[in-house]
C-alpha cells in the first residue's frame, strides 16, 4: 500500500470530502485546473457556515453595537459580545474582559507596542528574534525611535529554531521590559518553545507577547498553561473574515495601559476639560467595531471547534511529514528550516530557478503557494536568500493535493534544470 | 533549447496520474519561450562597463530582485553600449539582458517611446500595438505574454527603471535606487 493511501485511511479528521463541501472556492478552477490551494498561511479560505453567519446577522440582524435601546441593536450586541466569550474559550484566557478585538495581529501589535510601549522607560528594551513577520519588527523599531528604548534581536540556529541560549544571554542584564516572538514562523513553520520563552523571560523581569498569527490555525493554544502576557492573532488564517483580530492581555497590563486610540465606545465620560476610560475591553476598542467580521470570526471558531483544533493539528503533521518525505526526494530543491517542532508550513528554494517563476509556473498548474520575502525580510538575509517558495496547509489540504504539488514541482526542476 | 514535454501537453509517469494530469501545465511555459529562457540563462550583456558615462539600479522590495545598468554614450548622445548585473527571476533577467541590447543606439527620448509601447503591450497584449510599434519593440515582443500575468509585470519594467536611471545619472553620483 503507498504512503498516500495509509493516510488516507486514517485521515484524523475524519471524511475530508465532506469537510471539503464546506469550502465552496474549493469548487472552483484556476486556469482550468483544479484548485490546489497551498497559500493558507497567507489567508485561510473560508467555510460556508463563515459566509452565512456573515450574511445571515446583515440579512436579518443587523444593528450598532452597545448603544441602542432598540432590539436590533440588542441582538447583535449579544452576538457580537459572544464572539468575545468564544475567543476566552478557543485560548482559554482567565475572562473575556482581557479579549480586546482589533483590525489583526499587525494591529494588536502596534496597540501594544504604543499602549505598553509607553510604559517603558529609556534605557529598557524589547527583544524580538530574527525570524519575526514585518509586524513583529516594525513596531518595535517605530517605539525605539519613538522612545528611546533598545531593540534587541535574538538569533535563529541554522534549523531554524531560536537558540535559547544566545536569547537568554541577552536578556541577563534585566533590561528588558516585553520580549515579543512568534508562537509558530510564518517561513519556516517553526513552532517557537513558548512556555520555556516565557519562563525565562519572567525569570529576568520581562512581559511576553507571542504573536499567534499562525500557531492558532495549527493547534490548540492555552495562554495560562504558556504563561503568557500578551497574545494576538488574527480573523482571516483561522478560516475567519479579514479585518478582525485579537488581543488577548493580562487585566492588570491592559488597567494599567493607556488607550490606543480615542473616539466614541472608549470612554466612560467626555466633557471638552476631560475624558474618562470605559472599562475593559471597551477602553481599547474605539468607534464602530468590525460587527460582521467578528460574527464571521465566532462562526470561524466554532467550526474549528466543531472539528478539534488537536484533530487539525494531527491532520496537518500528517501532510507536514508527507510533504518533507515528498519535497526531500527532488533533486536541487532544498526545505529551508528544519525545526524539530514545527507546523503546516514549508519554505524551499530550487536550484536554478527563482521562487516566483516556480510559483509561477505552478499556478499555471492551479497550485497557488506563496512566493518571496513572506514579510520576514530580516530572516531571508539571515538565511542568505533573497526569497523562497512556500507551500502551507490548511485543514481542507488532502495528500492527493501534496503529492500535485511534489510531482508538480519534480517538472518544474526538470525545466530550470 | 527543446520544450520539456511535461509542458506541452504529456505528462510524465507518476503514481498519482489522476490528479498530476489535471493539474499539469501545458500551457505554463508560454511566458517562458526560447528566447527568455536562452536570455535567463546566457544573458549577453552581463557584466559592468569600466567607461560607463550612465549608472542606474532598481530593486524590487518584494521579492529582493535587483538590476544594475551601466551606460555608454557617444558624441551624438546615443547610447554606444550598455551592460547589467541582475540579481532576479528568469523574467526580470531576461528583461535585463533585452533592454540593454534595446537601449543601444538610443538617447533618454527614444528609450521612454519603447517604455511606453512597452507598458502599452504589457496592459493590453502585444495585438495592441501596430505593426509599427511591433517592430520597434523587436525581441522585447517575447515578453508579450506577461499581460497574462499581471503580478509578473513589475519584474520586466525593473530593468527599464534601472536604464531610465542610468540615462539620467552619472557613476558615482549620488541616487536615490529606482525601485
Amino acid at each position: 500500500m503507498s504512503d498516500a493511501a495509509v493516510l488516507r485511511r486514517g485521515n484524523p479528521i475524519g471524511d475530508i470530502t465532506a469537510l471539503r463541501a464546506d469550502f465552496p472556492i474549493l469548487e472552483e478552477r484556476v486556469h482550468g485546473k483544479p484548485l490546489v490551494f497551498l497559500d493558507s498561511a497567507a489567508s485561510a479560505q473560508k467555510p460556508v457556515q463563515v459566509i452565512d453567519a456573515m450574511a445571515g446577522a446583515m440579512r436579518a440582524q443587523y444593528a450598532n453595537v452597545h448603544r441602542g435601546l432598540h432590539w436590533m441593536s440588542e441582538r447583535t450586541t449579544e452576538a457580537y459580545e459572544g464572539v468575545r466569550d468564544k475567543v476566552r474559550v478557543l485560548i482559554n484566557a482567565p475572562s473575556r474582559e482581557e479579549v480586546v478585538f482589533t483590525r489583526n495581529s499587525t494591529e494588536a501589535i502596534n496597540l501594544v507596542a504604543h499602549s505598553f510601549g509607553s510604559l517603558l522607560k529609556p534605557g529598557q528594551a524589547v527583544l524580538i528574534s530574527e525570524m519575526e513577520h514585518h509586524a513583529n519588527i516594525v513596531p518595535w523599531q517605530m517605539l525605539r525611535d519613538r522612545a528611546g528604548i533598545e531593540l534587541r534581536v535574538a538569533p535563529v540556529t541554522e534549523a531554524g529554531e531560536l537558540d535559547l541560549e544566545a536569547f537568554a544571554a541577552l536578556l541577563a542584564d534585566g533590561r528588558v521590559g516585553l520580549v515579543a516572538i512568534t508562537h509558530m514562523s510564518n517561513v519556516l513553520g517553526t513552532v517557537t518553545p513558548a512556555a520555556r520563552i516565557v519562563a525565562l523571560a519572567h525569570e529576568a523581569g520581562a512581559r511576553v507577547l507571542l504573536d499567534g498569527s499562525q500557531a492558532v490555525v495549527h493547534r490548540p493554544v492555552d495562554v495560562q498553561a504558556l504563561g503568557a502576557d500578551f497574545y494576538v492573532f488574527t480573523g482571516h488564517k483561522l478560516y475567519g473574515p479579514t479585518g478582525i483580530g485579537v488581543l488577548w492581555a493580562r487585566r492588570e497590563l491592559l488597567d494599567a495601559m493607556p488607550p490606543f486610540m480615542g473616539g466614541g465606545d472608549m470612554i466612560g465620560t467626555v466633557s471638552f476639560e476631560r475624558s474618562t476610560w470605559a472599562e475593559l475591553p471597551h477602553k481599547f476598542e474605539a468607534g464602530t467595531p468590525a460587527i460582521i467580521e467578528a460574527i464571521g470570526l465566532g462562526a470561524a471558531i466554532d467550526y474549528v471547534q466543531s472539528i478539534g483544533l488537536d484533530r487539525m493539528q494531527a491532520h496537518e503533521a500528517e501532510l507536514t511529514e508527507h510533504a518533507l518525505r515528498r519535497l526531500d526526494g527532488i533533486d536541487g530543491l532544498r526545505v529551508v528550516g528544519r525545526a524539530a517542532e514545527r507546523g503546516g508550513v514549508i519554505s524551499f528554494t530550487m536550484e536554478n530557478a527563482h521562487a516566483h517563476d516556480v510559483a509561477t509556473l505552478l499556478d499555471r498548474g492551479g497550485i497557488a503557494v506563496r512566493a518571496g520575502n513572506h514579510c520576514a525580510e530580516p530572516l531571508m538575509r539571515r538565511l542568505g536568500l533573497s526569497s523562497t517558495a512556500r507551500a502551507s496547509f490548511g485543514v481542507y489540504n488532502t495528500v492527493e493535493e501534496v503529492d500535485v504539488l511534489a510531482d508538480s514541482l519534480d517538472r518544474v526542476r526538470g525545466f530550470f534544470a | 533549447m527543446c520544450w520539456p514535454t511535461a509542458w506541452t501537453g504529456s505528462v510524465a509517469s507518476s503514481p498519482d496520474t489522476v490528479l498530476s494530469e489535471a493539474n499539469a501545465v501545458p500551457d505554463g511555459a508560454s511566458l517562458y519561450r526560447e528566447l527568455v529562457m536562452t536570455r535567463a540563462r546566457r544573458p549577453e550583456r552581463a557584466g559592468a562597463l569600466d567607461d560607463a558615462d550612465g549608472e542606474g539600479s532598481g530593486t524590487n522590495p518584494l521579492c529582493g530582485d535587483t538590476v544594475q545598468v551601466w551606460l555608454r554614450r557617444g558624441p551624438d548622445g546615443l547610447v554606444q553600449d550598455a551592460r547589467h548585473r541582475t540579481r532576479g527571476c528568469a523574467i526580470c533577467a531576461a528583461a535585463a539582458d533585452l533592454v540593454a541590447d534595446a537601449v543601444v543606439g538610443k538617447d533618454a527620448g527614444a528609450f521612454a517611446l519603447l517604455e511606453r509601447r512597452f507598458g502599452t503591450m504589457l496592459q493590453d497584449g502585444p495585438e495592441a500595438l501596430s505593426m509599427g510599434d511591433r517592430g520597434a519593440i523587436g525581441f522585447l515582443l517575447a515578453l508579450g505574454d506577461l499581460h497574462e500575468y499581471p503580478s509578473r509585470r513589475k519584474c520586466a519594467l525593473l530593468p527599464f527603471s534601472a536604464v531610465r536611471q542610468a540615462l539620467v545619472h552619472r557613476p558615482g553620483e549620488p541616487d536615490g535606487g529606482a525601485g
